[in-house]
This record gives structure tokens, sequence and C-alpha cells, in this order.
């Protein structure tokens, strides 16, 4: 051992925190494997095999530990409020967990005869049934893996209903400036020529700019409702027609829906398109960063272009008979099978544990508790649109930068309270943002709780800034060099030479 | 105001009128006047709400409508494979401090998720023999298709070229994620793959769709001599057992992790794995994990490289691919820490056995036999005396799932998979059931 670490705490930590392949022990298992019960076969030819097999060598109690104590350095929505904006942290209910682990549902092979698996398509059938009506547009495909995932199957249905009409000329996509970074990646997947429409003064659509963007080449407008910015668009359903008589469609990212439960459907506003973020506004667990669930939600006339497969219910001799089909111009295959089935097990839990009723409160409640967050912080922190908000509410740290602590100071301080941070730097027209989403699953103390905090840490960054830029105090480790990991990338263990 | 007493929504009443007077505003309606009154508030018809009691009971009837390979001897696999699954990982996974936790934007809190998935880079570069892994794909046909793009963008040609050996879906999916970008994608003969100098990657599976081996060694060749670079989409389990395409000059390697400790779940989410040789690091989508220390010098982990990602380069970006099946990956890097060195090869082993076990017994019965020369791993071909779509709805009736019917690409195809989960019984009773199935008269109605 080349240096000593200085405290028992920090000696603890690098013991803890020693990597699989240096906790190996030749000749340990972690897993107990049956014999052989069939008689042996010929052995494979030598010279493809494999000599060595460099994995770790670690016991079953040892592998429980390690990943238990690694999981004990995660902040997570079962143990600290997490308002990260745009990233709908709510609570994830247990039941929609032991949902997905029934048998009957986890141990299905993709591929199983469709007769003996009625079950899983009729809940698939519901499930989009169910998005189809609550954003009210004419049909669903739930194969998209994530939301990114199902805005690349949304701008390839623009895309094919687009050329299936000869309309090859469209070939530009409108985008907000405060859209999702995944918006204009996906377009250009897809192809597009990105088009970056201004925000106005209120934080609505530019709706001169938009005018003067639509030209013959347009393809489409890329909109998330309510924005990036906490905001529900005033000129939304001009929005839409201004686009439409281009001859462009327009393309809803619901990762904000948590707002909009039975508040609005966007269908009806004029969205050709959308696709869900299931983790997000359905509850299921976002796992570290995965795995989602993207599905989308076209009207009648992106109907023949979803992605395949989409579940189909036919009655055949007075018996429901459930089925896989391709859509008839269908973009195609999105991925090897028909979805992440086991995330959408949770969400159809949710959604039936809430019902329309249910739904609703879920909306309000979470716009409700944005609101009050901005009508108690408002004194402290700059608001840049004097609005009411809808589930996530937008500040500026600009007030404070005056004194020389950032964003990301304040986001770090908030950890040494158990708080995790909003979102910081997003979206990137509003300087040194702070995007906060409490949703609808804490209660007022938490929100106090949450309020209370943020003054203290307005307080000190008027009369102890040092305390925010050294933050975070409390965590296993302090603010890391990112500098250096992008610099000399150490990605895997490698073995010491 | 609407009030709706349910245990996932806190607020009360009472709460909810004192936040509205900090508002300013006389009701929660108040604060959606930006949605035109025409189009506020739609009926919204859904089921009527369920108390968690019904709730379980509806969804385990929806459960039990199927017949899962717990209760019926399966032989299907095709990209999707039955393994066991240790306690530890669904136990460990099932941790809410892994489970609900986000995309690790602040690492001082995320240290759990970041130093699990540098173990899961790890143990997929040791287990490929590749020199750098991404935190992982949605699964393996989309790793496969980013892939394709990556070589496009590394090579600056527009022609992929896939092995007719590859799995159709996956070929399916390279087809709709190349399409929009202009670039050409043909299938060639494994036999005589072409490959010349517009031809950005050659493509293989290995183990091939239809179960055998591939000559990487060859293939590799190939596609260097032309300037290409060879992409191979690898079974993980495989790479216990056999020398990995890294060891044979692969430039890029994908697969699907599913096997190893993730449920098969009808098909998702599984997560794929993507790996490259280092000079092309900056060139591979996804999410990547890297070591550093802090201000004290402390080891730790963050999301690094981050400037080839969508949230900053926007539509520059290497791919829009946002998120990295955390979650999955970590099961996987449990299974592959709890097998282990020893423990995945045997895995490896008692499959190789079965499954050559199984081909013997079904190539020895009459009107039966193993189309396809060279060496197979866990999945091979029989050719049957009828339709395999007959033969799997007389093989239901005796509570055996056949294997997957693929006489669009071979005459009477069945592509067979046998796993370590498959007992000897299981596999005799199958070529049993097989001999008998195909002496029946023919079935009345089609079975």
């Amino acid at each position: 051992m080349t240096t000593t670490p200085a405290t028992p705490r920090d000696a603890l930590l690098a013991h803890a925190r020693r990597l699989l392949m240096e906790r190996s022990v030749p000749g340990r298992i972690g897993a107990s494997i049956p014999p052989l019960d069939v008689p042996p076969q010929e052995a494979p030819p030598t010279h493809l095999m494999r000599d060595d097999l460099p994995l770790p060598e670690v016991s079953e109690a040892e592998v429980v530990r390690y990943f238990s104590t690694l999981s004990q350095m995660n902040f997570s929505v079962d143990t600290n409020f997490y308002p990260l904006g745009s990233c709908t942290m709510k609570y994830n209910p247990k039941i929609n967990e032991e949902a997905a682990a029934l048998p009957g549902f986890s141990a299905l092979h993709p591929l199983q005869p469709e007769e003996t698996v009625q079950g899983a398509l009729k809940l698939l059938w519901r499930l989009q049934t169910y998005l189809a009506e609550i954003t009210g547009m004419a049909g669903c495909s739930l194969a998209p893996l994530a939301g990114a995932h199902g805005e690349l199957a949304g701008v390839l249905m623009m895309r094919a209903y687009h050329h299936a009409r000869g309309d090859t000329h469209r070939t530009v996509m409108l985008i907000p400036d405060s859209a999702h970074g995944t918006n204009p990646a996906s377009a250009a997947m897809a192809g597009f020529r990105v088009v970056s429409i201004p925000s106005d003064k209120d934080g609505n659509t530019d709706l001169s700019a938009l005018r003067e963007a639509c030209g013959p080449d347009l393809a489409g407008l890329m909109i998330t409702l309510p924005s990036t910015l906490g905001l529900f668009d005033r000129h939304i359903v001009e929005v839409c027609d201004i686009v439409h008589r281009a001859g462009g469609l327009v393309y809803g990212d619901g990762a904000n829906m948590n707002a909009l439960l039975g508040r609005v459907k966007i269908g009806q506003l004029g969205f050709d398109v959308c696709h869900l973020n299931l983790h997000k506004t359905f509850s299921t667990p976002h796992g570290g960063g995965g795995p989602g669930a993207g599905p989308v939600c076209v009207a009648q006339r992106l109907l023949p272009f979803l992605p395949t497969p989409v579940v189909q219910r036919r009655d055949v001799d007075g018996r429901e008979v459930y089925t896989f089909t391709r859509p008839s111009q269908s973009i195609g295959r999105l991925g090897a099978f028909q979805g992440n089935f086991g995330v959408l097990v949770r969400a159809y839990t949710y959604i039936r544990a809430l019902g329309a009723p249910g739904l609703r409160q879920v909306s309000e409640d979470a716009v409700l508790s944005a609101n009050y967050i901005l009508a108690r912080l408002r004194p402290l922190f700059h608001l840049p649109y004097e609005r009411h908000c809808m589930h996530e509410v937008v500040f500026s740290a600009r007030r404070q930068k005056a004194s020389g602590i950032k964003a990301l100071d304040i986001a770090k301080r908030l950890l040494d309270f158990g708080i995790h941070p909003p979102t910081m730097y997003f979206p990137l027209i509003v300087d040194e943002a702070l995007m906060i989403e409490p949703t609808e699953t804490e209660g007022k103390e938490t929100l106090d709780y949450f309020i209370e905090v943020m003054h203290r840490i307005a307080r000190e960054a008027e009369e102890n800034p040092e305390v925010l830029r050294s933050a975070p105090h409390t965590t296993p480790v302090g603010r890391l060099d990112e500098a250096r990991a992008a610099r000399q990338p150490d990605l895997r263990w490698k073995p010491t030479p | 105001m609407t009030t709706f007493a349910h245990p996932y929504l806190p607020l009360t009443p009472q709460q909810r009128q004192e936040m509205l007077q900090a508002i300013g505003v006389a009701s929660a309606e108040e604060l959606f006047a930006d949605i035109p009154p025409a189009y506020r508030n739609p009926p919204l018809h859904l089921p009527p709400p369920l108390a968690e009691m019904d709730l379980r009971r509806e969804l385990e009837a929806l459960a039990n409508e199927n017949i899962t390979p717990t209760s019926y001897a399966c032989f299907l696999g095709a990209g999707a494979y039955r393994r066991y699954i240790p306690s530890i990982v669904r136990a460990l996974t099932s941790r809410g401090e892994f489970l609900t936790s986000y995309t690790p934007y602040q690492p001082e809190v995320a240290q759990g998720t970041l130093q699990a998935t540098y173990e899961f880079q790890s143990m997929v570069c040791l287990l490929t023999g590749m020199e750098v892994a991404n935190a992982g794909m949605y699964d393996g046909a989309t790793a496969l298709a980013e892939a394709a793009l990556m070589a496009c963008r590394v090579t600056g040609r527009t022609h992929i070229a896939l092995l007719d050996t590859l799995n159709p879906r996956y070929r399916e999916v390279v087809e709709t994620y190349t399409r929009p970008q202009a670039l050409t994608v043909a299938t060639v003969p494994v036999s005589a793959p072409q490959v010349d100098e517009r031809t950005a990657c050659l493509i293989a599976q290995w183990p091939n769709f239809f179960g055998y081996l591939e000559d990487l060694e060859r293939l590799a060749q190939v596609a260097h001599a032309r300037g290409a670079l060879l992409v191979v989409s690898a079974d993980p389990l495989a790479c216990a057992l056999f020398k990995p395409p890294g060891h044979y000059g692969a430039d890029i390697v994908t697969g699907e992790c599913q096997g190893l400790g993730v449920p098969l779940s009808f098909g998702g989410p599984y997560v794929g794995l993507f790996t490259c040789r280092e000079r092309y690091l900056r060139q591979m989508p996804g999410r990547v994990v890297g070591k550093t220390v802090d201000a004290q010098g402390r080891i730790g982990y963050v999301l690094t490289l981050q400037t080839r990602e969508q949230h900053i380069r926007r539509e520059r970006a290497t791919s829009n691919i946002c998120t990295s099946q955390a979650l999955i990956a970590t099961a996987v890097a449990i299974y592959l820490a709890a097998l282990g060195k020893q423990g995945l090869r045997t895995v490896a082993e008692l499959v190789w056995h079965k499954a050559h076990y199984a081909a013997r017994l079904v190539s020895a019965i009459p009107g039966y036999r193993l189309p396809l020369q060279g060496v197979f791993f866990q999945e091979f071909v029989v050719q049957c005396p009828i339709a395999p779509a007959e033969i799997n709805r007389r093989l239901l009736q005796r509570r055996i799932i056949g294997g997957l019917d693929i006489s669009p690409l071979i005459p009477n195809g069945m592509l067979v998979c046998v796993t370590e989960m498959n007992t000897r019984q299981e596999i005799e009773s199958f070529a049993h059931a097989l001999a008998e199935v195909a002496q029946q008269a023919p079935a009345r109605h089609g079975g």
C-alpha cells in the first residue's frame, strides 16, 4: 500500500470500495451450480477454446456485502427527497415491483406462441388503450425502450409520413430552445436538419419566429409541453395550427406529462405524435438511469407508421383473442422484441391503482406543490418568468452569483441536508438555472423542510459563502475531478503490470 | 375542490388549502388557467381505481392466463435465454437505493450506481476481450445498430455489410436505424462476404442466429484487408467457453446480456453491451463511467466523456441514447461477480453438453436431421419431416414449448435452444415427443 488513509472513516471507505477483482481469491465461488445430468459429450475443438477467463472469485456473502455497501452510497427516492427537475422522481409503489416479478410475467419467453401469452397480450392491449385515452390519440405502440427511443420512433414516423406522400423535400425539424438535448439528437438521427425556435419573454413559443421558420421544407416541430421552463405554452393551439397549415406535423415530448394527466389531452390540442416516459409519469423506478419505457401515441393519420409490434384485439367465436400485428407502413422494428414488458407491467399497475380520479389528483398535487415552492422561494431567488408554473419551477441563482455563489454550490450544499439537488444549468436559456420538481408524492412537511434549507443556504451565500463552495461535507467523496476523468479516461479495471 | 385520498398522495385537504393560501389563489383550478378553457378537464375514460388487494388479484389473474416456461418445458432461444438467476441478484437489485435512484448526475451521492457500472464495464471488457465498454445500451439489437452507425462515422464510409447468418430481427433494427441516414445495408453470404472500399463494416453474429460459431479469424481478415471494421454481435456466455471476438481482432463487439442474470420478462428490459478498441472511444455512443479522485485524493467515479452526448452536443451527438439500463447492468455485474471465473465457465460447459446431448438424440430420430455443419454452442437447427408450426402445436399439447419455427430461412427448420435449465428428463421427453408427433396422422383442422 502506497498511502495510508488519514482517518478511520477514510480507511473504512477505502476498504469498502475495493473492486471485485481486487477482492478476488483463487478458488472462491459465489453461486452453486448443479452437476451435469446428461452423459458428457465431446468437448469443443481445442483451438477454439478459451484458456483463461479473468473474472473475480468471491463468495456469495462477499457479493451481497459489497453491493449492499455500494447501494448505501446512493441517494434514492426511497431514502431522500429528490426534486430533480424534468425527471419526475415520484415515489415508486412497491406493488409495481411485485407485479412485474410474478412468474406468469417475468418467466415468459418473448417468442412464445401467442396462444400461450394471452394474459400478457391483454395487459399490453389495455395499456395501449389507456395511454391513447390519456393523450387523446388514436393509437399507441409500446415498443420503444426509453424516452429518447420513443422520440426517435416519433420523428421516424414523421419522416415516413412525408415520404409516403412524396414530400421528401420536408427535411427541417423545428425545435424550441427550451427542448431536451435528446430532441435535436433524435431529429438528427432521423436525418432531419434542426432549426432552433426562440421563446418569447413570457416563456411561450415566439410565434413570429415560428411563422418565419415554417417554409416549404418544414417537416414538423418538436415541442415539450409543459416546456422545460415548467410553463404551459399559452399559444399552443396556435402553434399547432401554424405548423399544420405549413404542412408540418407536431411532435410532443411527453416527458412532462405528469402536469397534464386528466387536465388536457394533447391529441385534442392538435399534436400528431408524442412519447411518454413511463418511468417518470407512471412511477416505474428509474434504476440509476434505466430501464425506462417510451411508448409512442399517434393521431389517426400516423397509425399506419407505428413501430412494430402493436397489439390487436379480435373477436373469435365470442372469445377475445390478442395478437401482435405489424402496422401496414410501419417504420419497422426498434428493438429485438416487443418493448420493456417489465416496465410496462409496472405502469399498468400504477394506472389501475389510481384510475381517472387518482391521475387527475396526481397532476393537481404535482402542480400545487411546485407552485407552493415557487411562492415560498420567490423572495430569495430570481424567478425568470413571473407566472404560475406547472409541475416544476425554474429559478435562477443569478442574485447569489453576484456574491460569487453558483447554482452548482447551492446544489452541492443541499447534499449535506440529505436533499438531492434540483436539475442545474438547464434549460440553457436560464442563467444559473435551478429546476425544481417536487412531484405529488411529497408531504407538505418535506416541502417545508426543503424550503427552510433553501432559505438557510441563501443566508449562507451571503454570510459564509465558503461553506457552500466547499460543499458537500457529509458524502463518501467530495467534488470529483471531472476534467481528469475525461482527460485520462480510466474506464475499467486492469491488472497491475 | 377535488379530493381523492390515496396512499401515494400524502397531501390532505387541509394542507392543500394552506398551500393555496401561500400561493395566493382560491383554488387549484386557477393554476391550470393557461390551458385554453375549451380543452381543460376533458373526460378521462379509465377503469375505476383498485385497492392494492384487488389490484393484486387482477394482476395474478392476468399472469395466470399465461403459460410459463416453468410449468412447460421450453426450447426457445433466438436472442433470449432461460438461465438460472441466483437469488442474490434480485435481492440486491431490489434495494431501493439502486432501484429508485436516478442517473448519477450528482456523483457524490451516486457512487453506488457509478461503481457498479464501472464493474459492469470492466467485466464486459474481460469477457469479450475488448479494450473499452460503455455503461450499456437498450438491448443487443440496438447496440448492434449503433455499432453500424459508429463504424460509418469512424471510417467515413457509407456501406454496411451484414452476414446472412444474422438474427433477422437484429437486421431489421439495423435497417430502422440506418435508413434515414442514407446508408446502404447489404446482406452478404457468409461463404463469400463481399467487402470493398466503400464498406464501413462487416457485421457478424457469434454464435450466429442458427447457433453456430462463425470463423472470426477469417472474417477479420476479409474486413481488414479492405479497411473495413469487423463488428461482432456476440453472446457473452459463449465468451466464457470460447476465445472471444476481441482475441480475433474485432473492432466493435456488442451483445445482449439478458442471459447473465436478467429474467426473460417477455422481451425486456434487457441490456446491450457495447465495447470497442480504445482508439474509437470518442465515437462510442452512450454513457461511460470513469474513475477519478476528489480534492482529498479519494477515489471516486463520475459520468465522463459527456462531450459526445446529446445533452451537450445536441444534434451533433454520437447518438440520442440517454438511458443506459443501469439497473439491468447492475444485475449483470452481480451475476458475473457471483458466478465468477469458475462458475461462468461451468454454466457454459453445462449448456454445451446439454445442447449437444439434445442434438444427438434429435438427429437420431428418423425424419429429423441437422442440416448445418460446424461447431454450435447452445442452439442448433433441426430439419423436421413436417412443418415446425404443426409440430409445435402438437408439442404444446404435451406441455412442451418447441423451438422457433424458421421455415422461411431453412425449409421445415426449427431453431432449438437448450440451456442449463433444461433437465435430462425434459430433453429426453422432447426427443421422444418429436418422434411421436412426426408419426401422427395429420391433425384435424390443423391441430
